[in-house]
């Protein structure tokens, strides 16, 4: 689309990696929404993660001013960014590790790929790493002659089922423990016919099946949760200690991360390492964080290179309402609250990030004329917004992509034809959500710093049919809520 | 233009017009309650990790040798780093010297080590790779991990547990066994690191 200058902001190039969707998000919920199991799934699953989610999140009594916290340092983040990449940079070359720089997937996948090549290893293993999935790593990998290895559970599942990832946190939430039953079945060497379709019992026929990959691997491939500036020191979330596996056991170690995964220093931790775990997996800490500075002599990978990934944040940057975007800490909390994404699952929104946060972060990766169905996948109710540990205003940004590509495609009424789907979708049940949500909705943003100064579409016409509601009888969370327990 | 520079160059551009940078905001909790090693925190540590499936003892200096007996029952190799406190060493102890396999590492029964640090909050034990706890692939691989937290290691709060710990170190936090939410979002204990978690607190 645009000419690309040197040194100019640039967004992520077509054709390479899992940002760009093959159909709009309408078609593909259309799809989604006829199917019946993929709806009691996601249905089953996010109710029980909210639920756990708001018990441990009620325990801190700070919880707000955690948020505040964390939004602070992003915020801060993002303005030194450049700083901040440059002393990462120092100090893991000062602890014997490799910097390497890629302004787009493609040269990503090259620069790995170049890597895995000079060890002489024709195979990774990998723990998850949604950017790896972004760059489109494993395909790349694959048409180089070497075999990537999921060991996420999650993410087996995916890779043995031939399937994409739908959720941020549980790539496989859109399956059921029969279906995962059935796919290890089929595609797990040595699995015996009686294997029951219990999670635990599932759960130890994935351990059995990697066990040996990670005693004998020679080369992993990670992502990362956050690296510390003033440290050196990269950070990785698990749960499972695949990661711990990958991040210890093999010769050669190489991380893929954006280079919006950067905190200024170790103290910040302490903010991400309280809201991270309690938003995504609703737990007080997760099982496993590993965490390492270039290389430790007898102790873990004697080969370390850190791979700083722009593909397209940069151009994020340059978006003065949008950059919030890359606040992002992937915890998948906005998903598991979202009505939309309740209802279509991950694989409608066409791109490695879906939900809340995929509607406003693929457009603004990609450019907005890539994916112009996204920034209307979304009824606007705010829900993400109170659930997001980092309080990224996913709906101011979503207004203001909509408006961004009603300038840039001047086709507004389909869009808004869209969203007026959206809303009657989720507006179809209870019809109380869509009043409250609505109503909330419209005061929220008209109230926002200045920011929005013009309702653009659709909001325009939902302001416009604004002329009967009676006001909310309760919050939108108060509904939620009450919504789990069976009785709208 | 290497990537580098342009990368460098891009952010600058797109900051052209930077936002205001605010020091960020530390007025949450920092500090808990409770001194280190209050018995109010070696009470929540016990809850917390039990709450996660670990195995939660207590040991005095004096009945630390038979706790240990106990959480090491059945156990025939046990492997441990090599400045273990000689007290604590089992009978069936085997020193790891670095040069231990993978593949050996995979028959010992069990790892016996000491941790850095620990924070009662959130049940999370802290071992940064020292003497005392070796390099990592000991506390991983083999399929129980029994862990002896001196009671003065134990602090309420995360940004506490992290004022403890160096980031210069291999670090790693563990909060109860291995598990998954994998599927259907439902917690299963045990997946690829230990199955088993002990912890034996210390009141020294
Ligand atoms: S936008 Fe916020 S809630 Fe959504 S995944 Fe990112 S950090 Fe979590």
């Amino acid at each position: 689309m645009s000419k690309v200058f040197v040194g100019m902001p640039a967004h992520a190039p077509a054709g390479v990696g899992a940002l760009h969707a093959s159909e709009s998000f309408p078609a593909a919920a259309r799809t989604a929404l006829a199917d019946t199991q993929l709806r009691r799934n996601l249905g089953a699953a996010t109710t029980t993660i909210r639920a756990k989610r708001e018990a441990v999140v009620g325990e801190l009594a700070d919880w707000e001013q955690l948020r505040l916290a964390g939004q602070a340092i992003k915020a801060a983040t993002m303005a030194r960014l450049d700083e901040h990449l440059i002393r990462l940079e120092e100090e893991v070359t000062k602890r014997g590790g490799v910097v390497h720089w890629a302004r787009d997937a493609a040269e990503a996948n090259r620069i790995v790929t170049g890597l895995i090549q000079a060890t002489g290893a024709d195979e990774v293993i990998k723990v998850k790493s949604m950017v790896t999935q972004e760059i489109g790593l494993n395909e790349a990998l694959a048409e180089a002659g070497i075999a990537a290895w999921e060991t996420d559970l999650a993410e087996l599942i995916v890779q043995l089922g031939h399937d994409k990832p739908s959720h941020i946190l549980v790539p496989a939430i859109h399956r059921n423990r029969a279906e995962i039953r059935e796919i290890f079945l089929r595609e797990m060497p040595g699995v015996e016919a009686s294997l029951a379709d219990e999670p635990q019992e599932l759960a130890m026929a994935a351990r059995a099946h990697l066990r040996r990959k990670f005693l004998t691997a020679k080369v992993a491939v990670s992502g990362a949760n956050f690296a510390i500036a003033e440290t050196g020191t990269l950070v990785v979330v698990e749960s499972e200690g695949n990661g711990r596996m990958c991040l210890t056991l093999p010769d050669t170690l190489i991380t893929v991360m954006g280079i919006e995964k950067v905190i200024p220093s170790w103290t910040d931790l302490e903010v991400f390492l309280q809201l991270l775990p309690r938003s995504s997996t609703g737990e007080r800490m997760n099982p496993y964080t590993s965490m390492w500075a270039g290389i430790t002599e007898g102790d873990g990978p004697q080969e370390f290179h850190l791979v700083l990934l722009d593909n397209g944040r940069t151009a994020v940057l340059a978006d003065e309402v949008g950059r919030e975007a890359l606040h992002c800490i992937r915890c998948s909390a906005c998903l598991n609250v979202c009505p939309v994404y309740e209802r279509t699952g991950g694989h409608a929104y066409g791109s490695v990030y879906p939900g809340p946060i995929g509607a406003v972060l693929t457009p603004l990766l990609t450019g907005v004329l890539e994916n112009p169905s996204l920034p209307y996948a979304s009824t606007l109710c705010g829900a993400c917004f109170d659930a997001c540990p980092v309080r990224i205003d996913i709906p101011s940004i979503l207004v203001h992509l909509r408006a961004r590509s009603t300038e840039q495609t001047r086709k507004p009424p389909s869009a808004e034809a869209i969203a007026m789907t959206l809303a009657s979708w989720v507006m179809s049940s209870p019809r109380l959500f869509g009043w409250a949500g609505r109503a909330m909705r419209a005061g929220r943003l008209l109230a926002r710093r200045g920011r929005i100064r013009r309702l653009p579409p659709p909001l325009s016409a939902w302001t416009a049919a604004r002329d009967a509601p009676s006001p909310p009888r309760q919050t939108f969370r108060q509904w939620w809520r009450h919504r789990d327990g069976g009785t709208p | 233009m290497t990537a580098r520079d342009e990368v460098l160059a891009r952010i600058r551009y797109a900051l052209s017009a930077p936002a205001d940078p605010v020091d960020p905001p530390r007025d949450y909790r920092r500090t808990g309650e409770h001194a280190p090693g209050a018995p109010q925190l070696l009470q929540l540590l016990t809850e917390r990790l039990t709450d996660y499936k670990a195995t939660v003892h207590s040991a005095t200096p004096q009945t630390l040798g038979s706790v240990l007996a106990t959480a090491l029952h059945g156990t025939h190799r046990v492997v441990v780093p090599p400045g273990l406190p000689e007290e604590w060493m089992p009978a069936s102890a085997v020193v790891d010297d670095g040069d231990l396999s993978y593949a050996d590492l995979d028959t010992v029964d069990a790892v016996l080590t000491a941790c850095v640090a620990a924070a009662a909050d959130t049940g999370t034990i802290v071992l940064d790779a020292a003497a005392d706890q070796g390099r990592r692939a000991i506390t991983l691989i083999p399929d129980r991990h029994v862990c002896v937290v001196r009671a003065a290691q134990v602090v309420q709060s995360v940004p506490e547990l992290l004022t403890r710990a160096d980031p210069r170190r291999p670090l790693t936090f563990i909060s109860g066994p291995s598990a998954t939410s994998d599927i259907e979002l439902q917690r299963v204990e045990g997946v690829h690191g230990p199955r088993n978690l002990i912890v034996v607190i210390l009141n020294d």
